[in-house]
């Protein structure tokens, strides 16, 4: 690498120019819709908001407006295909945070979910001879036991990397659906009906939360999906988020900046599968019944389509992946017998067209960091060059 | 230049004469150390490194002295890298110690390390790619703040304190180096120099007694290299102990106080540039022993 004369000699207005091609470059790759992501970080917080009030306000009545084309109707019952692609984002958020955030390839993440479904179970349907609790308590219980199993799974096995870790998660992933069906008190392929669900009863007398209308339970998780992505994003812009991404993008030069690589791994898998947990919960109540059926590593590979989809690392893109991963078979019935296939070659045509997913904003990683940016917004080009040199030049004559 | 042994590091003197102390009051305020400016801040004993059947350090000794920029250089396999790694805990070390102020840093956790105030960069450029010039130098920030994850997550004070005062101190990091127009810029769309000079401003924001720089002006034209020089300089004078691995003779020559110099492993001397520059071992290392010797 050294050597005494170095590369050719490129005046800083060169270097500044090529600099700005290659940002150039690399935006106009990401998005389908160029600009879009520069235009919405350049719009005032208040009119961002404002914008995001509109999106949640129309979120919460999708299942109301029914609307025409996009619905799975008559195939499938839209409110309830809501409630399932509401819970399927969900655990595209928190799988979003161990794969996009940590960069943990975790491919037994539908254990977490599994883990949160037999946990909503077990404490309140009637087939379970345990204690019962009401069901809304089952939720914080999910992602408390969640979280034990994800630091059990994370200390002895985040000391490996890549390959290796993907491999020991696929196999956690195998243990607990294993453990579902040989455990007699989990009650393999019978397992628990009437699974509980939150209280009150409509002007007739009937509980609101039915199995058989998807609404309720589709604006609970939605309510859901916005606490955690509140709070993702105040993780995201924080040391938090920051020494995940350092983690991914190199951790051995994390660890040397003084970022405790594994502590904060550990954290990775915890937050991770607390939510997941949390999504299995929901989903358990909502579907009203949990056997081992569900949570096979097709799932778990589905789980992962839904992040890659969507855009790793990006909160939103992976709430798009989930809701469409569950969305599809559900809209066009007649394919859903191939929905593996479809999502293997809309997967191959990502990674060749848009190998950041469907959404790949960038994660912001600082607080504040408006204040500091909007203060450099885009200098003219001859100011920039101006700075550099008169820099390099105050330095030299020191 | 070369012949300043113990340059006396007086702030007040340095305030009164204009010097800008700006950067390193933001950056590293409680700075304090109990060694004095002149002694050995760092002292590395006897330290050994085995890969296999290769011994690649043999009881390397050298002292770093608090205030002074040691370069540390050899022929290529000579083993600088290896006693870099080693010192901040790539490395295990097969035997020996390597101490900060008087503390034994031997089994911490390179994180640790870090911390205690042992910081580098690395002789490839190794930033964070995908973050802002700002975000990478705020991750060095990171080291020293307090927010724990439920502090993150609810915001709690701790949490915005340390985030405002991060963007400050990190701008002004990127000032100092030079940098601060290109901070929302992805680390890795910088042009080489800004990105050398990045990973510079990274090592100094966790706020190090010790500043390791392996190679850092590989690559660089004569121009770049002046400013490296002065800039490393700049950093002395700031308050900062450097340790300096280089290739360029004349870098490392017009910029360190004192040279050690490894050859297979082994110290073969340990002095101010000049004398490195007339002292025959170090000649025959680099050059080869004159044929009349070897005959």
């Amino acid at each position: 690498m050294s050597t005494t004369e170095g590369p050719t000699l490129i005046p800083d207005s060169a270097a500044a120019q090529a600099m700005a091609d290659r940002e150039a470059k690399g935006r106009r790759r990401r998005g389908w819709f160029p600009g879009l992501g520069d235009k919405w970080n350049a719009l005032p917080r208040h009119i961002q908001w404002l914008w995001l009030m509109v999106v949640v306000v129309i979120a919460y009545l999708l299942p109301i407006l029914n609307p025409p084309f996009i619905t799975t109707e008559p195939g499938n019952n839209w409110q309830i295909a809501l409630a399932q692609m509401s819970v399927y984002a969900l655990v595209a958020v928190g799988l979003n945070v161990v794969v996009g955030y940590a960069g943990l390839l975790d491919l037994g993440y539908v254990a977490f979910f599994a883990v949160g479904s037999y946990t909503a179970a077990m404490f309140t349907s009637p087939d379970s001879p345990y204690l019962h609790i009401p069901y809304l308590w089952t939720l914080p219980l999910a992602m408390a036991i969640t979280m034990f199993f994800g630091v059990l799974l994370g200390v002895p096995t985040l000391r490996l990397r890549g390959d290796y870790l993907a491999i020991v998660t696929l196999g956690f992933g195998e243990i607990v659906r294993i453990l579902a069906t040989i455990i007699p008190a989990m009650k393999g392929q019978v397992g628990f009906q009437n699974v509980g669900h939150p209280p009150g009863t409509d002007a007739n007398g009937d509980p609101i939360f039915l199995n058989s209308n998807g609404t309720p339970w589709y604006w609970l998780t939605l309510t859901v999906i916005i606490i955690v992505l509140l709070l993702a994003g105040n993780l995201e812009r924080s040391r938090v988020g920051r020494a995940w991404i350092a983690i991914r993008e190199d951790e051995d030069a994390a660890e040397i900046m003084g970022v405790p690589t594994f502590k904060y791994k550990v954290w990775a898998f915890a937050i991770g599968a607390s939510v997941g947990g949390l999504s299995g919960a929901l989903f358990a109540g909502q579907v009203g019944f949990v056997n081992n059926q569900k949570f096979d590593i097709a799932t778990s590979i589905l789980f992962l389509a839904a992040v890659v989809l969507g855009g790793t690392g990006n909160k939103v893109g992976a709430i798009l992946g989930g809701s469409l991963v569950a969305y599809i078979p559900l809209r066009f019935t007649s394919i859903a017998e191939f929905k593996y296939l479809i999502f293997g070659v809309a997967l191959v045509l990502i990674m060749i067209f848009r190998s950041a997913g469907l959404l790949p904003a960038r994660q912001r990683l600082l607080a504040y960091g408006r204040l500091a940016y909007n203060k450099l917004k885009e200098p003219p080009m001859s100011r920039r060059v101006q700075v550099t040199t008169d820099g390099g030049k105050e330095a030299g004559d020191e | 230049m070369s012949e300043a042994v113990e340059p006396e590091i007086d702030v007040d003197a340095l305030k009164e004469q204009g010097v800008d102390l700006k950067v390193a009051e933001k950056v590293a305020p409680e700075r304090d150390s109990p060694v004095k400016v002149g002694e050995p801040l760092v002292q590395v004993e006897n330290l050994t490194m085995k890969f296999g059947g290769l011994t690649a350090l043999d009881k390397v000794t050298f002292d770093i002295n608090r205030g002074e920029i040691l370069g540390l250089i050899g022929p290529n396999g000579a083993g600088k890298t290896t006693c870099f790694n080693a010192m901040t805990g790539v490395y295990k070390p097969t035997s020996g110690t390597v101490k900060l102020e008087g503390k034994a840093l031997n089994g911490l956790p390179q994180h640790k390390i870090t911390r205690r105030g042992l910081a580098r960069t690395f002789q490839n450029i190794r930033l964070f790619g995908e973050m802002t010039a700002l975000e990478n130098v705020v991750v060095g920030l990171d080291a020293r703040h307090r927010t724990s994850v439920g502090g993150a997550l609810l915001r709690l004070p701790t949490h915005v304190r340390e985030e405002k005062s991060a963007i400050e101190r990190g701008m002004a990091l990127l000032e100092f180096v030079g940098i601060a127009d290109h901070a929302q810029f992805l680390s890795r769309h910088l042009p080489y120099g800004y990105q050398r000079r990045l990973e510079i401003a990274r090592a100094l924001a966790t706020d190090p007694k010790v500043l390791c720089l392996d190679e850092p002006a590989a690559g660089f034209n004569p121009a770049e290299k002046e400013e490296l020089m002065a800039l490393i300089r700049t950093i002395r004078d700031d308050g900062y102990t450097v340790l300096l691995i280089e290739h360029d003779m004349r870098l490392v020559m017009g910029v360190t106080d004192r040279i050690v110099v490894l050859e297979f492993g082994k110290k073969i001397a340990d002095a101010v540039p000049k004398e490195i520059r007339e002292n025959p071992k170090v000649i025959s290392a680099y050059l080869g022993e004159p044929e009349d010797e070897l005959a």
